[in-house]
């Protein structure tokens, strides 16, 4: 027998049950969401307001509740104990069905949300995307969509896995400061702004989205949805070419990519905190790293070649550039790259592949602040080679002793200590500066730094 | 030529690496414990179930092959200096034109009643973990650790991970009070009490009982009290492995022998980390000092000795790290427990927190000898460069925030030992860096004079 089996996600406590509490605590947030399955499943509408807000409270109250007493008798300081032991972070048995569910989740969301209970053509919601409808109008004046339904719940899981982030790393300020970054992002800019947008008949816009992430900025019906909102739409048009022009690399210049990826966007958001009790799963191999480059520059050039050819169409009318017509192009990418491996490998994959599979391989925007962080670049007017960034993670000079924690837990599946051992700097391409592997060195080896 | 290296620890794969990298040598690395290299200083990390065994490897499987290092899963039985032959335990000889002993430590046994019952173990090698876990889920209802030394403190934060009692028995009257000054050792018996665990000091062993082979409790030699358990874990210190070396002509004391050129007394055969010992160590040093960074280091320079037959083995300045629970220690220089004559102490203590800095210096030129930290990190290369010259406390402390390595937003603590300074010495000090790598670099390239 295994006398570490423990349900708690990344658990602190190897104990073989729970305590009272938080059972207790987990009940409630069972209960907040049968409330959610049994309106989904049996299709019902009535008195969506009283479910909703109550099913929402049970959950963030339990949640919340949970994570205090599951913290609130240990002191601070990195505990991974049994990460590698308990089924849901090693791959085990509950990882697999977690996996299964979540992908099944995402294929639902992507493909048929009428199963969601979205209410085509007109037609009233019904089921779960119904129990979301008071929200929506509360926000916007309108019934909610599938997509309603999925910024709400991400929001909510990136606010309660933060929660539970700030409490497990409350000894680093690194750590606390950005995951209340990640949450305000989410909460503030990627949730309510955008849907006041829309109430305020606006065209929708999450204003730290930016091309290429946001694969459909250069689309037709995008940019005429802008054009048609006036003085508003042309301001986001120039803001998104702004963000991507200046921002981008003005920032990573300084900071790095983190600024970006573990600080404000809602993939890494999501990552950092649902995905933070995977991180170890990650594949670390030369291999996979050879595969990674492989892959994610793929999709930047696929969706600079969608998106210029989109264009070309355009301001020219020819629709087939490259030899293929850039609808069929555009529709491929977001089919594959834009719901597939975004949603369905990059989140449904979480127990199985770590929380950064799509931020790794598959994101167009990382690949690019990745080259950003990583390159160096010689200007006539440079003495010498310049980096072009100022980030990078520093080795204190001899002290590694080769234990691989940073390794491990580096959700990027860099081999950091293979840099740490040989007192070398770590710059690559793929880090997001998320500061793990620097949290949970045993022997203050490793610091983020801006030269 | 044909390079043999018995024992792939820290030191024997650092030897195997950097050969490598000089030559083209023919290399064997021979150990009975793993196949591949792996770090021991991550053991615990396994038991807690922070890693698995093979995220403690110290390269991918294939990285040895593709470097050309041929490597062997066997126990060397016998030396041979005269035909320059190894024995295996199968029998079988190699021969050697070079061979490097890199054998590393074993754990202490002080011959007490029942010390080898089951369940009464050290913690040195990966065998030793398989016991601990087969004993572990046996089920332990308490662990008695003896010996309050940097393994027993990591034995009990491994039993703690799991929910087991410990008991800890340390001979001094407060934690590695042989090796931390007062301030910062009772810091760590606070912590240790915090944990929650059984901390008895100035306590030692005195017989271990046992029932159908098992233990079953322990006597406690100063109080005679009796403590049931299921496990005792004998941490009183590790010396060097080289048992089947005495059946050889190569001279021993407690190690293998070696001159600075890491030499034993058999021309050709070398002896590097745990299980050497230095005929004539720098002074303030150790003959043997059984810590990872030697063994490291030591690899390296044997590397170079053996391919460019130039340099020696330079110990350079002491340095060294653990971490106790959650709190993490770093030393550079040196900081002994009871101040020497002619040296001053500047010691600053968080209030609340675990956290504390310590620097020494030497009263007359007032030139800093060695840096302690508790739950903070400070820059290695930079101490280093002040320890290496001399550096006069002043100026270190006008510029210790180059040397915080600390992670962004921490608070810094520098102003606050300054001001201790100032206070103690009515001086009216400012901090004059700023907490930046460009100066850092700036000031690491800086020459001797500036
Ligand atoms: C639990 C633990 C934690 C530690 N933590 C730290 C730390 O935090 N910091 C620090 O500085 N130090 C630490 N140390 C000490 C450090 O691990 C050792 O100093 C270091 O590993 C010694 O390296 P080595 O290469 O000399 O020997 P070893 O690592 O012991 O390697 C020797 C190898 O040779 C093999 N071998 C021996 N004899 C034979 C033979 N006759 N034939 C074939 N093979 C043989 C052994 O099986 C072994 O694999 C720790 C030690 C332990 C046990
Ligand atoms: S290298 Fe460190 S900071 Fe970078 S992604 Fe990996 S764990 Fe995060
Ligand atoms: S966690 Fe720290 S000590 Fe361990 S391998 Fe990484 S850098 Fe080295």
């Amino acid at each position: 027998m295994q006398p570490y089996k423990s349900i708690a996600i990344s658990s602190h406590h190897l104990k073989e049950d729970l305590p009272f509490h938080q059972k207790i605590a987990l009940s409630l947030v069972a209960i907040g969401a049968l409330i959610q399955i049994v309106f989904w499943v049996g299709n019902i509408t009535a008195n969506a307001g009283l479910w909703l807000y109550s099913s929402l409270a049970l959950i963030v109250g339990g949640s919340l509740w949970y994570f205090r007493e599951q913290y609130k008798d240990t002191l601070p300081g990195i505990k991974n104990n049994g990460v590698l032991f308990a089924s849901l972070t090693a791959k085990g048995t509950l990882a697999w069905m977690l996996g299964v569910v979540l992908t099944g989740f995402y294929v639902v969301l992507y493909w048929f949300p009428e199963y969601l209970g979205l209410g085509g053509d007109g037609a009233a919601n019904s089921g779960l995307v119904a129990l979301f409808d008071p929200l929506s109008m509360l926000l916007k004046g309108k019934p909610a969509s599938q997509w309603f339904v999925y910024g709400t719940l991400y929001t909510l899981i990136i606010f309660l896995m933060g929660v539970k982030f700030i409490y497990k790393y409350r000894h680093n300020r690194y750590q606390v400061y950005r995951t209340m970054s990640i949450i305000f992002f989410q909460t503030a800019i990627a949730f309510i702004l955008p849907e006041i947008l829309v109430g305020l008949n606006l065209p929708y816009n999450d204003f730290k989205n930016i091309w290429p992430l946001n694969y459909y900025f250069f689309f037709d019906w995008h940019i005429n949805d802008l054009i048609a909102s006036g003085l508003f739409g042309y301001f986001v048009l120039f803001w998104g070419i702004i963000l991507f022009l200046v921002v981008t690399p003005v920032m990573t210049y300084f900071y790095g990519k983190r600024w970006y990826c573990s600080w404000v966007c809602g993939c890494g958001g999501l990552a950092e905190t649902a995905g933070d009790p995977f991180r170890q799963l990650s594949d670390k191999s030369l291999k996979a790293w050879k595969l990674e480059r492989w892959i994610i520059h793929s999709v930047l050039i696929f969706v600079t070649l969608m998106t210029v050819s989109v264009l070309v169409t355009r301001f020219t009318g020819f629709s087939r550039i490259f030899g293929i017509d850039s609808y069929t192009l555009s529709s491929w990418y977001g089919f594959l790259i834009g719901a597939a491996f975004s949603g369905v490998v990059g989140v449904g994959f979480y127990p199985i592949m770590g929380s950064r599979v799509w931020c790794r391989f598959g994101c167009p925007m990382a690949a690019y602040l990745g080259i950003l962080q990583r390159f160096t670049i010689k200007l006539p007017w440079f003495k010498e080679t310049k980096r072009m960034s100022k980030f990078r993670i520093t080795t204190n000079g001899g002290q590694c002793i080769s234990c691989g924690n940073c390794s491990t837990y580096c959700e990027m599946g860099i081999d950091v200590k293979a840099y740490a051992q040989r007192q070398e700097d770590i710059v690559r391409a793929s880090c997001v500066g998320c500061g793990i592997c620097s949290a949970v060195c045993p022997r203050g080896v490793l610091r983020l730094e801006n030269i | 030529m044909h390079i043999i290296i018995i024992g792939n620890g820290i030191s024997g794969s650092t030897a195997a690496r950097h050969i490598r990298k000089l030559s083209d040598h023919k290399i064997t690395m021979i150990s009975s414990e793993t196949e591949y290299p792996f770090s021991r200083t991550a053991l615990m990390y396994i038991y807690m179930g922070h890693m698995k065994y093979d995220h403690t490897k110290l390269y991918e499987d294939w990285f040895w092959q593709k470097n050309n290092i041929e490597t062997v899963n066997s126990h060397v039985d016998h030396i041979n200096t005269d035909q320059s032959k190894i024995q295996l335990s199968d029998g079988t000889l190699m021969e050697y034109d070079k061979l490097v002993i890199a054998t590393g430590s074993k754990s202490n046994k002080f011959g007490w009643p029942g010390q080898n019952l089951n369940g009464v173990q050290g913690l040195y090698n990966i065998q030793d973990l398989k016991m601990m876990e087969a004993a572990s889920r046996k089920g332990i209802r308490r662990a008695v650790i003896v010996g309050g030394g940097l393994i027993g403190i990591e034995m009990a934060e491994m039993f703690h991970s799991r929910q087991i009692p410990v008991t800890m028995l340390v001979r001094e009257d407060s934690f590695w009070n042989i090796v931390l000054p007062q301030n910062e050792s009772q810091m760590i018996n606070r912590h240790i009490l915090a944990n929650g665990i059984d901390l008895r000091l100035e306590e030692e062993l005195l017989e271990i009982k046992g029932k159908d082979g098992s233990v079953s409790s322990i006597v406690c030699k100063n109080s005679t009290e009796e403590i049931h358990c299921e496990f005792v874990g004998l941490t009183v210190g590790v010396s060097p492995n080289i048992d089947f070396v005495k059946s050889s002509d190569i001279l021993t004391n407690k190690g293998v022998l070696v001159n600075s050129n890491l030499q034993t007394s058999v021309p050709n055969v070398y002896a590097i980390g745990d299980c050497a010992e230095l005929s004539s160590p720098k002074e303030g040093r150790r003959n043997i000092e059984a810590v990872w960074y030697t063994g490291r280091m030591m690899g390296e320079a044997v590397a170079n000795i053996i391919c460019n037959s130039s340099e020696s083995y330079d110990q350079g300045i002491w340095f060294n790290s653990a971490k106790f629970f959650d709190i993490e220690y770093q030393v550079y220089g040196q900081i002994s427990v009871v101040l020497p004559e002619g040296i001053g102490t500047l010691y600053w203590e968080h209030p609340s927190e675990n956290k504390a800095i310590r620097i020494n210096y030497e009263m007359a030129s007032k030139s800093v000898i060695g840096f302690n930290l508790m739950g903070i990190r400070y820059r290695h290369t930079v101490c280093e460069k002040w320890l290496t010259e001399n550096t006069h406390i002043e100026t270190v402390l006008e510029n210790l925030s180059l040397a915080n390595f600390d992670p962004e937003f921490f608070n810094e603590y520098e102003q606050s030992l300054m001001d201790k300074y100032n206070a103690i010495n009515r001086k009216n000090l400012t901090l004059k860096s700023k907490r930046k790598l460009r100066l850092v670099e700036n000031f690491l390239q800086s020459d001797l004079n500036d």
